[in-house]
Parts: C-alpha cells; structure tokens; sequence
C-alpha cells in the first residue's frame, strides 16, 4: 500500500492533504486494511439492535463526568464540620467526602449538574445492559460464536453493579453508609474469614477511616479500567462476528443485511450518542437523584426508613429481607445463614443467566453457527425461561421495596414479605407455563396467517347469506419470514440395548440431557411450522378467492 | 461486499440464488416459502423530489443551528445565573435555576445535534440495503493442521515435555510468586481479635441522652416516650466516634414493670427503664422504629421486628437474635449508669460470636 | 414586664392559663377556686369549656373512649393525655376515627378550633397531660435548622424519612409523611406520642430542639422548599429514581431508538 501511495506521488499530482495524512498514518499504522474491512461494514437496522448503544453511551457519559467530578471530590474520611452555602448543613459535623460533595452540589457551578448526569447516566447505563442483555437472549443472540461475547456482557452488567455500589457510597452519606453497612453486616456472616474480611477492606472496626478513599480507587480506577477492556473486547468481536438480524427475505444466516458504518451507520450511531446524551441531560436539569443534602451525613446511629440500595442492587436488598433470620450455634461458633445464604443466592441468580447459553447449547446439542434472531415465540422453552428469570428478578425488587409498596398500596409489610417468601418459588414457576403457552398461542397464529392468510376485516356476505371475513393471502416475503425459523427434533438417548440385545451404557447425565430436550423440542413445547404440502393442499381447496 | 438494488455491478438475481444454497433451504425453490431475496429498494420523497430534499437539508441545519445557540445559552447562564438562585418552573416547583438552565442548554444542544445527524441520515444519505458475506469463524482444516503442527513444533523445540525438572519448577515458582501480592494486602487492617465483642460501655458510665448532652435521670424517661443515649465520655468530635457509637449507641424505653414478660429484662431494668442495642443484630441498621402501643422494634432496613416487652426477642425478619440488653441502675446522685458492658457483642452475627 | 403583657393580649393567653389550671388535680382545682376575681372569671370560663366540651365529648367520643374519658375496648383511657393530645388528634382530623383499622389516618378536621378547645379542656380536666404550646413554644422561625437536621436524623428519620416523607410500620401501620404539617401539630405529636408513636417529652428533647425540628422540616418538605436539584420525585429514595429512570429514562431512549432505526417514509405507498 506504502508503494501504491509513493506511486501516486511520483506521478507527479499531489494527493489532497487529507489523502497524504492518510497516506502517512498507514505507512505506520495500516488503517488502509483496517478500513478495508470495516468503513463500509453492513449493521442491520432494528431499534433493539441499539439497547447495547444505549449502554455504550451511558458509560462513555458516566466516564466523561466522573472526570469532572474527580477534580472536585475529596476521597477523604476526616471529620469536619461544614460551613459551605447550604444552610440545613451548618456547622454539622461530616466527612470531607460529603463536605465535597455538598461543595460540588452547591458551590460548583454546573456541579450539581454533573453530578446528576452521572448518577442518572449510571441508573440508565444499569438498565440498559439489563434490557439489551434480555434483547439478546430473546433472540437467542447468545448462540455460537456469541457465547463468549455474552459472558462479556454478563461480566459488564454485574461490575457495572459493583462499580455504581461503590461509586454511590462515595459521598459517606447516610444512605450510603446504611448500604455500606450492610455490606459490612453480610462480611461478617461469612463463615471462618468473616471478621477478617471486614477487619482488611474497613482497615479496622466498621466504619473506619478508609473505606471512602479504598472505594474511590476501586470506583475510578480498578472496575472501569476492567470494564473499559471488557467493552472493548466486547465491541471487537461484534464487529467480527458482525450483528445478528432478523429473518426476512434476503437475510439469511450467510449475509448480513443493513447500512453502511460509512455513511449511515456513522452518523445514527453518532448522532445517538448526543440523542442519548441530550435526553440525560435534561432529565438531570429537572429531575433530583440522590439527594444527599437532604440525606444528611453518615453516621452509624442514625438511618431512615426507605433504606434502599440504587435499583439494580434492589434484587439482593429483596433477597436478604424476604430471608427468615436463621442462626446455627456449633461449637462455640455462629452460622449466619439469615445473612450468608442471600449472599451465596445473589451471585445464583446472576449465574442462572450467565450459564443459561451453555446449557441450552448442551440440551440441543446445535453445534451451528446462528446469525438469524430467533423471535422469542419460536422459542418457547426459551423464552419462558427468561420471563421466569425477570419474574424472579422482580419479585426480589419487590421485596426490596416492600416497604414503599406497603405504604404506597396501604398493605402490611408483613403480609408484602410473606408473600414475597412464596412468590419467589412459585412466580418463576407459574410464569415459565404461561409464557410458554403464550409463545405457542402466537406459533399457532403464524401458522394460520401462514395457511389461511391474514384477516383482512372485510366481511362478505356469502349468496346463502353466510357472513365470512375475506383472509387475504401473505405475499411471499411474509411466508418466508414466517417460515424460515428452524424447528429442532429432541435428542435421543436411543434404545436401552442394542441389536444384540446387550445392555448398552446410558450416562446419566445424557438421560437428563434427552428429557430436557424433549422439554425443548417436544410436542408439548412447539407447534410444527407449516408445510409447503400443506400450504399447497388448502390454497388449492379454496383457491377460488 | 455485494450491492442490491440498482447498483450496477451485482445483478438483483444473484444475490438471493447465492442466499438460498446456505439457507438450508425449506423446500426446493419452487416451495411457496422460498426466499424472495431482497425486496427492490423503493425510493424516499426526499430521493425523488428535490424540494422535500432541501426541506430535510434546512430541517438539519436548523437543527445544528438551534444546538449553537443552545451553547451559547448554556455559556451565559453559566455566566449569569448565581449558583444561589432559584426559579419557580410549573408544576416542578421552585428549583435550582443554574442546573435547570445549565442542563436543558446542555441537554438541547447534544440533542439537537443528534437529532440533526440522524435526520440527515435517515432522510438525505442513501439508504439503499446493502448485504454483506458472513464467513465461518472457526478456521478451514488446513489452517487447523499449521497451526497445531507448529504448535507442536514450538513445544517440542522448548522441550518442556522432556524436561519434567523445569516443568515442575517452574510452575512452582510461578504459582507461588502471587503469594507476595496477598502478603502485601495483609496490612490492610488488623485483626479481628476480640474488637467486636468490647462497647464503651462499662461500670458506672452514664447514660448521655444524645440530643442535649446531658446525663439522664430516670424520671426523665416516661412511658411511651423513645430517648437515644450513649456512653459518657463519648464526645462528636472524638477521632473514634463513629467506630465507637457505631456499637454503643442505646435505646432507652419505659415500659409497665409488670408488662415486662422476660425475667431477665426486667432485672436488668430500671423501674421499667429498659436500655437496648440500637444496633440491629441483622446487619447493624439501627433498628428504632419504637411502636409504643405494642413495643415492638422495627428495623427500617430489612424489616425485623423485635419485641421490647420480651427480652427484645425477635417476632419478624431477618435478624437471628435478639438485641443485647444493657444492665442499668441509678448511681448516688441520681443518674442512670450502666452496670456494665453488654454481655454479648453488639451487632451482627459473625462466626466467632458465641451463641 | 412588657413581654409578658404582650403575652396577655395573645388571643390564646387566657387559653393558656386556663390549661395551666387544668392540669392540676380537681383537688389543686379546687384550691384555685377561691383565688381572686379575674382568676375566678378564668375559672369560670373555663369551668363553661369543660362542660361545654363534655358535652361534645359525650356525643362525639364517648362510644370508643367510656362516658368519663375512662376508655374502653374500642379507645383508649383519655385521662392524663392532656389538651395537647386532643388538640393533635381532633385538629388533624384524626380523631374521631370513623372505622377500626391498622391505624387512625389523617383527614378533615371536623369540629372547630373552639369546639376542639373545649374538649381539649374537657379532657385535661380528666387528668394532667401535655399541654397544648403556644406558639412561641413551636414557632420555627428563627430556629436552628441544621440542629433540626441533626435531630430529625436521630429521632426521626427512622421512621418518618430523610425529609419526613413517612414510611412504613409493622402490620400496615405506617409513619405518616410531614409534608406541610402545622408546627403546632409536629409538636404536639412530639410532646404526645399519638398513636404508635412514641413520645419525646421536654426533659429528653427540650423545647428549642422541637422548633428546631419544625424549622428543618418547614426548609426540606413544605411547598414552598426549594429542590436544588430539580423535581424531587416524593424524596422517597433509590426505589423511585429507579423507576423513573427505567420508565422516564430509558423510555424516553428506547422511543428515541425507534424513531433512528425506523424506516423513512418512502415517495410510493406501498
């Protein structure tokens, strides 16, 4: 490429400068074979495919305004007493930490501002990745070569978590500091290094004096700095993979159909990003978060009711109040299971997701490669193990709440954890069936749009005087995007002897594997997509309208 | 990369042909489900009519237009505005007038240029869909064999496998040089020792009520009232106070002697004057949500309800034992003194604590 | 000399004394009785509230609280809650209840101001209590709002909220929210403890921290407190922020998504 450029020089015309900046950057660089394959890479268009971008976003703001904030906050637990311009605080006595943070609320000009953008972003950032991670197992977009990048993802979500835990505890105020002392609460059940644990990260009895400063690094440099490689890896290989996308005619599972990065894709892609930039800024100019002025300092004996951790945290806060108080006494020794088994069924919870690619992978046994987006109904078992995993997840966030729904409903919050303790084993369970139902409901509807048509709500009077509605027939695009999902058989253990009558080995493990299957592919779990035969046989009975 | 519609070099035929083969086709190609291939790209108002066309390019340009002024409004309300300041905006209420005016100029202008680029692309850039070749991600067979023979090439040569002295060494010196880096965490704190187990509570402190600093008395505390205390001594400006009142701060209730049900209870109180940990033994919230009709405790935290009436056991929620009573009386001069620390640790439950 | 004259004339003044009189016992009553005129035209003012409100009392209390103040299963004992109590409760409607329940919620006061005097005379008479203030004892202006603060979070807060937005209690009892409340009735919900709430009399909270308190809560959660940050969304925490930004937030994103992924409307219908 060197040679081409010098050829191009030699010719005698000078190339515009641009081109020579070019020119020169590749002759050290090669962004001409870079380019070569990525300027003009195809990106289909579908508002979903745009949740991940939402996140992207979300977390290139929070990192723009943590920067800012950074120049302004004091990581530091020593005690003042505040003498700033907010008035209700004069003269308190408060870490420097929160004394910073009310002098970036209320001095700083435009710091309160930031300080908005950036907890608003971080609750958005949250969301985002929860809803373009339910977007992605819906579509069954985790499947191979995705599993990996999926499991990036996961990791995203869940330091996401812990970074905005410890970036909210930051300013030492007293929600925070409840939430930091509950985290101290459920160290300490940890059976064996409990103590120890709360002793290393507290640098001494709760709260210490070095708590603040130890977050702070973890917030801004240790967790973002793995995350940011975590998103970057995660971006690389969907540009290598490049994105999925729904069935429809001309898509297949061999091309990808959409616009060009170059121009298109670049400017909705980079134009979104001031979209959503835009939209969180207005939301912080009229919308407080995270009051702390009106939280007041921390101080470990002071709290207040509605004590609840930032959402996305909401489902271990759920965990942990619905959880009945139960203590094991042996040998001199406590076992703090009230408090230590909702620490063990929170990374649980998140596991049942994370692991959810691998094992359907293993029950299908799809060794495939798939770049068409299932739609959720023609994957029923699927997707009904995904709305029981959110039903889950809510019914915890309810409990985490239980004591704004109490109020806010005028119910018991006695009554609200009872039935919280029972909705989270029953809810999944009632919620798996009926979604899978419904998916099937829909299988069968696009069966009858396929073989029947569409209804076209035309009524017409037969000459016996019959009323009908007139289908109309889908055109082709229609009945291919209906038509081209794949339908699995279940997987066969085979017979228990084989020919010569001996008993053959039938792991246990692939008996289990062949009734999942049949969980998955069974009669009870899709409806078989309609045939051409069939197609042929009723359009040619009644083909006369 | 291949080109639908009426580009001229990829005839519209070809490409679905090329589609189907990997499709794994429903039926032959005769089948009423085949796939069409790409729909005809079908122009805009904006590909056919110029005027629509230079609507969208003024549409943009205004929009880019409005995001400059908005920038200029976001410098002079900076400018402007006194941090001070606040503007009643219906139906929010009065609010902070510099981040309103900060925020929705920020939030127009980055919005405005959004705005901008995407309507420029949706509406003047072309939007003809394109198709792209997707290529297997695992390798052909061949590029499989180099690299496993090279591999194998490069182990032996490293003679790794032959020579099991520098195998077993090495990685025994690499498992154990992480070592160092946990050795190093070891002073991040002390240990636990007997830390959690010891209040400053002990033998003859007063009991400082926490809102006026002064010592209390037990005509002080009526029935049906809530008084918070802490250990004499025990100062806001203290270098310690925060570690200290985390652990030793107190509630203090009068209750009927005779409807005090806990036989323990009641002899650790003071003609009813009860005085309890108010430090939840769930997770260490400070539980104090004193219901005085029932005298049951709840905590706002995590729900778990203890009942002061019986020796604080608990009626509700997460918490695995009661709240730790401090054993008061009434010193010479008439003050409550605690007859002592609490006897077990305050708190929450960890390993080491003693049932 | 002159501040207390100007007391006198304060419209609730001879009120004032007339509950100074109550709380004594009928026999420190009686020993009043014979005291000098103007006390004797007090005495007998007050002697006409307290039938007066006795008779209010019978009609509208004595079903639940027994003919004599005396409670019953349905109410509780009256004697000794003192005027500030009847004041709290009949001022913030809360009394009489109209149905058996987790817990008696506020709503519009039905008696008025003198009729609400007279029972609380009533009452007082039955037995001394907490007096109802003055308003120099629960007036917040001039009052140490960062004190407040400190208070409320100590005192307060666990139950009623940061900024007093209420919360809730065991069994559907709930901490009402302070919004706008009187700072008479804040204080005398202090000095009384109604309902499940416990009481914070003067020796453990003196007069000066409960104005303190009223002026906190009158600068954080009244209609007209200012929200620096924009519209406070009920003060009620993570939950609600949390709400809003999935429904508000990403909502008002996942539109904005839709309408850049959204196809342009083409020149042909098709």
């Amino acid at each position: 490429m060197s040679t081409a450029s010098s050829e191009s020089t030699a010719a005698g015309r000078k190339a515009p400068a641009g081109e020579r900046v070019a020119d020169w950057a590749d002759g050290r660089l090669g962004i001409y074979s870079l380019a070569k394959a990525n300027m003009r890479k195809i990106f289909p268009d579908h508002w979903s495919f745009m949740l991940g971008e939402v996140a992207l976003y979300s977390f290139i703001i929070i990192i723009l305004t943590g920067v800012y904030l950074t120049l302004f906050f004091h990581p530091s637990m020593n005690e003042v007493e505040y003498h700033g311009s907010y008035v209700p605080m004069q003269g308190v006595r408060m870490s420097e930490a929160f004394a910073s943070t009310l002098d970036i609320s209320f001095d700083v000009r435009g710091g309160l501002l930031v300080r908005q953008i950036h907890h608003w972003a971080a609750l958005i950032f949250l969301g985002a990745m929860f809803v373009h991670m339910m977007r992605v197992f819906f579509t069954g977009a985790f499947r191979k070569p995705r599993e990996i990048n999926w499991l990036f993802g996961f990791l995203l979500f869940v330091l996401g978590m812990f970074t905005g835990f410890t970036g909210y505890s930051l300013p030492d105020d007293l929600l925070s500091g409840t939430g930091v002392r509950f985290m101290e609460g459920a160290m300490l059940s940890v059976p064996i290094v409990g103590t120890y644990l709360s002793m290393f990260l507290f640098g001494g009895e709760f709260p210490g004096h070095d708590f603040v400063a130890r977050f702070f690094s973890v917030h801004v440099l240790l967790l973002p700095g793995i995350m940011l490689g975590l998103l970057v890896a995660h971006l690389i290989l969907v540009f290598y993979h490049k994105h999925t996308q729904f069935a429809g005619p001309g898509r297949t599972n061999k091309n990808v159909v959409g616009m060009p990065l170059l121009p298109v894709y670049m400017a909705k892609a980079g134009g979104f990003f001031f979209l959503v930039f835009g939209v969180i800024s207005v939301i912080a100019a009229t919308f407080t978060v995270n009051p702390i002025w009106a939280l007041g300092p921390y101080r470990p004996d002071q709290v207040s009711t509605n004590a609840q951790p930032d959402w996305y945290m909401g489902f271990s806060e759920g965990l942990i109040r619905i959880m009945p108080g139960w203590e094991i006494h042996l040998w001199g020794h406590t076992l703090v299971l009230g408090v230590f088994i909702p620490l063990m069924v929170f990374p649980m919870v998140l596991a049942a997701i994370a692991v959810y690619p691998f094992i359907e992978s293993w029950v299908t046994g799809d060794k495939r490669e798939h770049h068409i987006a299932d739609r959720p109904r023609n994957a029923p078992t699927r997707t009904a193990f995904g709305a029981a995993w959110i039903a889950w997840y809510t019914v915890m966030l309810i409990g985490g709440g239980n004591d704004l729904v109490a109020t806010h409903f005028d119910l018991s919050i006695n009554s609200i954890t009872w039935f919280v303790r029972i909705a989270f084993f029953v809810v999944p369970v009632i919620v798996f069936f009926a979604t899978r139902r419904i998916c099937l409901g829909l299988q069968r509807r696009d069966k009858d749009k396929v073989l029947h048509g569409r209804e076209s709500g035309i009524i017409k009077r037969l000459p016996h005087g019959e009323f009908i509605e007139v289908h109309e027939q889908l055109s082709q695009e229609q009945l291919h995007t209906l038509t081209s999902h794949d339908q699995n058989k279940p997987y066969e253990v085979g017979p228990e002897t084989d020919e010569n009558g001996v008993q053959r080995k039938v792991g246990r493990s692939n008996k289990l594997r062949a009734r999942l299957s049949k969980g998955y592919y069974g009669e009870q779990a899709q409806i078989p997509k309609p045939t051409a035969e069939e197609y042929r046989e009723i359009t040619s009975g009644h083909g006369h309208h | 990369m291949s080109e639908t519609g009426s580009h001229e070099n990829v005839s519209d035929e070809k490409l679905p042909k090329e589609q189907e083969n990997g499709h794994g086709a429903v039926a032959g190609t005769d089948s009423p489900f085949a796939d069409p291939g790409l729909p005809p790209h079908e122009p805009r108002i904006q590909d056919v009519d110029e005027r629509a066309a230079k609507r969208s390019e003024r549409v943009v340009a205004m929009l880019f237009v409005v995001s400059m002024l908005a920038t200029l409004g976001f410098i002079a309300s900076f400018v402007v505005v006194p941090v001070d300041k606040f503007v009643y905006i219906w139906p929010i209420g009065k609010i902070g007038a510099l981040n309103f005016a900060l925020g929705t100029t920020l939030g127009v202008a980055l919005f405005c240029i959004g705005a901008g680029a995407v309507h420029w692309a949706r509406t003047l850039m072309s939007d003809h869909e394109l198709a792209d070749d997707r290529h297997p991600v695992a390798a052909d067979q061949e590029t499989r064999t180099k690299v496993m023979d090279d591999f194998r090439e490069g182990a032996k040569e490293s003679a790794l496998g032959r020579r099991p002295l520098i195998r077993r060494t090495m990685f025994g010196a690499l498992s154990l040089v992480p070592l160092s880096g946990v050795v190093l965490l070891r002073d991040l704190g002390p240990l636990p020792e007997d830390k959690l187990e010891h209040t400053l509570w002990s033998k003859g402190k007063l009991l400082v009520n926490e809102n006026t600093q002064e010592p209390l008395r037990p005509e002080d505390i009526s029935v049906g009232s809530l008084t918070f205390a802490m250990p004499e001594g025990l100062e806001e400006h203290d270098e310690e106070f925060q570690r200290e009142i985390a652990k030793a701060a107190l509630m203090l209730v009068r209750l009927e002697p005779e409807d005090i049900k806990d036989k323990r209870e009641l002899d650790w109180s003071h003609e009813g004057i009860v005085a309890y940990s108010k430090i939840c033994t769930h997770v260490g919230c400070p539980v104090s949500l004193y219901e005085q009709q029932t005298h049951h405790v709840l905590c706002p935290c995590h729900q778990s309800t203890f009942d002061l009436s019986d020796g604080a056991r608990v009626i509700f929620g997460p918490a695995g034992h009661a709240l730790p009573q401090l054993k008061i009386s009434v010193n010479n001069d008439g003050f409550l003194e605690a007859q002592g620390d609490f006897e077990e640790p305050v708190g929450p439950a960890y390993w080491e604590r003693r049932a | 000399m002159k501040k207390l004259s100007a007391r006198r004339r304060h419209p609730l003044a001879a009120l004032v004394v007339l509950l100074f009189a109550l709380a004594a016992t009928g026999g420190l009553y009686a020993a009043f009785a014979p005291a000098g005129e103007a006390k004797a035209d007090q005495a007998s003012s007050q002697s006409l509230a307290i039938e007066e409100g006795k008779k209010l009392y019978d009609v509208g209390c004595s079903s639940c609280h027994g003919t004599g103040g005396q409670g019953s299963s349905d109410g509780p004992s009256l004697v000794g809650v003192g005027s500030a109590a009847v004041d709290f409760q009949v001022g913030t409607g809360r009394m009489p209840a109209q149905q058996p329940g987790a817990q008696v919620p506020e709503k519009k006061k039905i008696y008025s101001e003198d009729e609400i005097n007279q029972l609380a005379a009533y009452v007082a008479s039955l037995g001394s209590g907490p007096i109802k203030p003055t308003k120099s004892q629960y007036d917040p202006s001039g009052a140490d709002i960062a004190n407040g603060g400190q208070l409320f979070r100590t005192n307060c807060a666990q139950c009623h909220n940061f900024t007093g937005e209420g919360g809730a209690l065991t069994h559907g009892k709930y901490a009402p929210g302070l919004g706008d409340v009187d700072p008479k009735h804040v204080y005398e919900a202090m000095q009384t403890g109604p309902q499940n709430m416990p009481s914070f009399p003067d020796k453990v909270m003196p007069e000066q921290d409960k104005r303190d308190i009223a002026a906190y809560l009158k600068t954080v959660n009244s209609k007209d407190a200012e929200n620096p940050g924009g519209y406070k969304l009920g003060g009620l925490g993570p939950v609600v922020e949390g709400l809003f930004a999935w429904i508000f937030g990403l909502g008002a994103l996942i539109i904005v998504a839709i309408w850049v992924a959204a196809r342009t409307a083409k020149a042909k219908k098709s």
